[in-house]
């Protein structure tokens, strides 16, 4: 028997049971659109956090003071004074992996211009640190090394720090504000960078000479951190090496002592953050398959029905001729139609709950081809494997009770 | 002397029913020749069934000879008896077993769409042909719940007709029908007997007998009767000379 007539007689039944057939294909298109829905959504965290990283440059590498595990009582790294200026200057002479690198040092404090203040962090820094962290200016120019050198009060502000102190809309660029009662004068305005991934506005920062920031505002002699950039991603892990060397060196560690420092790179940072997406999305995708798979157990559930249903017809169709043969594929071109519909039911609508979850969530979402095709072919081993035993059963009936069979 | 259809020699069916043996069929010899028109009677228990199921090859005799147009049934296996029932025989039922909500034509084609060799044009051809023969070229999109009984049986003697087959069987196939209806259905077959269409007819009614050309009564699974019908009587005659039904 031909196979294109095998095709329209399973077509005919389904076509003939439209309700049960689409029942019986519900689990399948739920199953199939969640897993592409739950891979897209996961996929999708997983890239913004990717590109939030990168934005905040990709070869950047952070060196702060303080190891992780340290002593009983352990303090957070910020608060570890073991990183100086002199460390960044061995740095900055030895290396060789690294184009930028400035120092920082951090502290809060309130932004004010007249009756107008903003609590916000200011950062203390050279120019260089620009370039590190990939940020253009709005308006305005960055200090030079000689005002680092002059420790200058001038500084630049972030978006949200100008939309706050100076909510008239004038222009900041030569105003004098105040942080923490010292007078500074704006000489610029960084580019707007929005949210990050993590929900921190990047755009809340105060930036000025390092040195000003470091004698004038914090009065301390250690830094909070080092910022460097690597010559290229692929430089960044050796750099790490790199610079890891070049510390434990100067700190004269001794080979079983533990780093009094932690170097970081972009990209173990992306792989903290994607391992946790990643779990995530690997959570969504075992209860999304599990739909699947009681989409499939109703599949046989249906065929199991269809076969003792048509007991009297498979009688019929073998007492004319058709071999067991023909039976058993007659019942499992069926359950493969019914699962390849409704997986394409599925993939569209997997495709348009993903559209409906970027447009109005406002998730970020990526649709990985992959998870098209492997959705669609588990439906296909899903219609072979639960239909099989059906069809087979259908197959071994005996021509003569099914024909009696009422 | 037409050539045989059927040759059964000392032909025995044994079932095994816990530790008793039931012997349904006690070695029966006959042969069918082409162009007759053979009434296989008996009551319950006499073995008839089990004589249908292997003249329509869906099951096979314990011992003995059973030949259909020249091949030995025995010893093939399921698929070959398949195409055996597929190529050689039209099955028609008292139920009329028809595909429900599906065509008239589909029904018909029914057959040829287990024979690889037919294709789809020549498949709708024979189908609509044989619904013609059946005088029901005009019903052919109807489903059967659209067809009196008497329809669906005409339908399923045009599925039975279709392969072109080297014997009909009927199993009780006015069984389920009034008496004008059932007579209608005889004169159908005599008329397809005339055209030279073998056919064996299995049942329990002996005024369906009567339109036969030959008779073969079974008891308790030995042939105790065979013999020609002299006089045989026409159902369209029969059916005429029924009072007219008021309406």
């Amino acid at each position: 028997m031909r196979l294109l007539n095998l095709f329209k007689i399973a077509f005919k039944a389904i076509v003939l049971n439209k309700i049960r057939t689409l029942l019986t294909m519900l689990g399948i298109i739920i199953g199939v659109a969640a897993v592409i829905a739950m891979l897209a959504i996961g996929e999708g965290s997983k890239q913004s956090i990717r590109s939030t990283i990168s934005s905040m440059g990709s070869n950047m590498i952070t060196i702060r003071p303080g190891e992780d595990d340290r002593g009983p009582a352990r303090g957070s790294g910020g608060d570890v004074q073991t990183l100086t200026y002199k460390d960044y200057e061995e740095i900055k002479g030895k290396t060789t992996l690294l184009n930028y690198i400035t120092p920082v040092v951090n502290g809060s404090g309130q932004v004010i211009n007249g009756a107008n203040n903003w609590p916000s962090t200011i950062f203390g820094v050279n120019p260089e640190y620009l370039d590190i962290k990939v940020v253009g200016l709005q308006s305005g120019s960055m200090f030079t090394d000689a005002e680092v050198q002059a420790a200058s009060k001038v500084v630049l502000l972030g978006q949200t720090v100008v939309d706050n102190v100076f909510p008239d809309g004038e222009d900041p660029i030569g105003k004098l504000v105040r942080f923490n009662s010292i007078p500074f004068k704006v000489i610029g305005v960084l580019e707007e960078k929005g949210e990050n991934t993590f929900g921190q506005d990047q755009d809340d920062v105060v930036i000025a000479p390092f040195s000003t920031v470091q004698k004038r505002i914090l009065a301390i002699d250690y830094l909070n951190q080092i910022m460097a950039s690597a010559t290229s991603e692929d430089d960044a892990p050796e750099a790490v090496t790199q610079v890891t060397e070049i510390l434990r060196s100067r700190h004269k560690l001794l080979d079983n002592e533990n780093d009094d420092f932690t170097v970081r790179s972009m990209e173990e940072l992306i792989s903290t953050f994607s391992s946790t997406s990643e779990m995530l999305t690997v959570l969504l995708v075992a209860v999304a398959g599990i739909s699947l798979l009681i989409g499939g157990i109703g599949i046989m559930n249906i065929m199991y029905v269809s076969v003792k249903e048509r007991t009297k017809e498979i009688g019929l169709r073998m007492a004319v001729g058709g071999k067991g043969s023909d039976i058993l594929m007659q019942f499992l071109i069926e359950a493969i139609l019914i699962s390849i519909t409704g997986g394409l039911i599925g993939v569209t609508l997997g495709l348009g709950s993903t559209i409906f979850i970027e447009k109005f969530l406002h998730w970020p979402t990526s649709v990985a081809m992959y998870s098209i095709i492997i959705s669609f072919a588990v439906c296909a081993v899903t219609g072979i494997f639960f239909g099989w035993y059906p069809a087979k059963k259908a197959a071994a009936l005996d021509p003569i009770t099914a024909l009696r069979y009422e | 002397m037409n050539k045989d259809i059927i040759k059964i020699e000392n032909l025995k069916r044994e079932f095994t029913m816990g530790n008793e043996i039931v012997h349904a069929l006690k070695g029966i010899s006959f042969t069918i020749s082409e162009g007759e028109f053979v009434t296989i009677m008996g009551s319950s228990g006499s073995g008839k069934s089990t004589m249908l199921n292997i003249l329509g090859c869906l099951d096979q005799p314990t011992s003995g000879l059973y030949q259909i147009d020249g091949v030995s049934v025995k010893d093939l296996n399921r698929n070959q008896l398949a195409t055996i029932r597929n190529e050689k025989i039209g099955f028609i039922f008292q139920s009329y077993n028809l595909l429900a909500r599906t065509s008239a034509l589909e029904n018909v084609e029914l057959p040829l769409l287990y024979n690889s060799k037919v294709s789809t044009d020549e498949r709708k051809e024979r189908a609509f042909k044989a619904l013609e023969m059946v005088g029901l070229g005009d019903r052919m999109d109807h489903t059967p719940s659209q067809l009196s009984g008497g329809q669906q049986q005409r339908v399923a003697i045009a599925r039975s007709l279709v392969n072109n087959p080297v014997m009909i069987l009927a199993d009780e196939a006015t069984g389920n029908l009034d008496t004008r209806t059932s007579y209608e259905i005889m004169s159908l077959f005599q008329e397809l007997n005339e055209k030279g269409i073998t056919i064996t007819f299995v049942t329990h009614e002996p005024d369906i007998a009567t339109f036969s050309s030959r008779t073969i009564v079974l008891k308790d699974g030995n042939i105790i009767k065979d013999y020609l019908n002299k006089d045989i009587q026409s159902a369209a005659t029969e059916l005429a000379s029924l009072p007219v039904e008021d309406h």
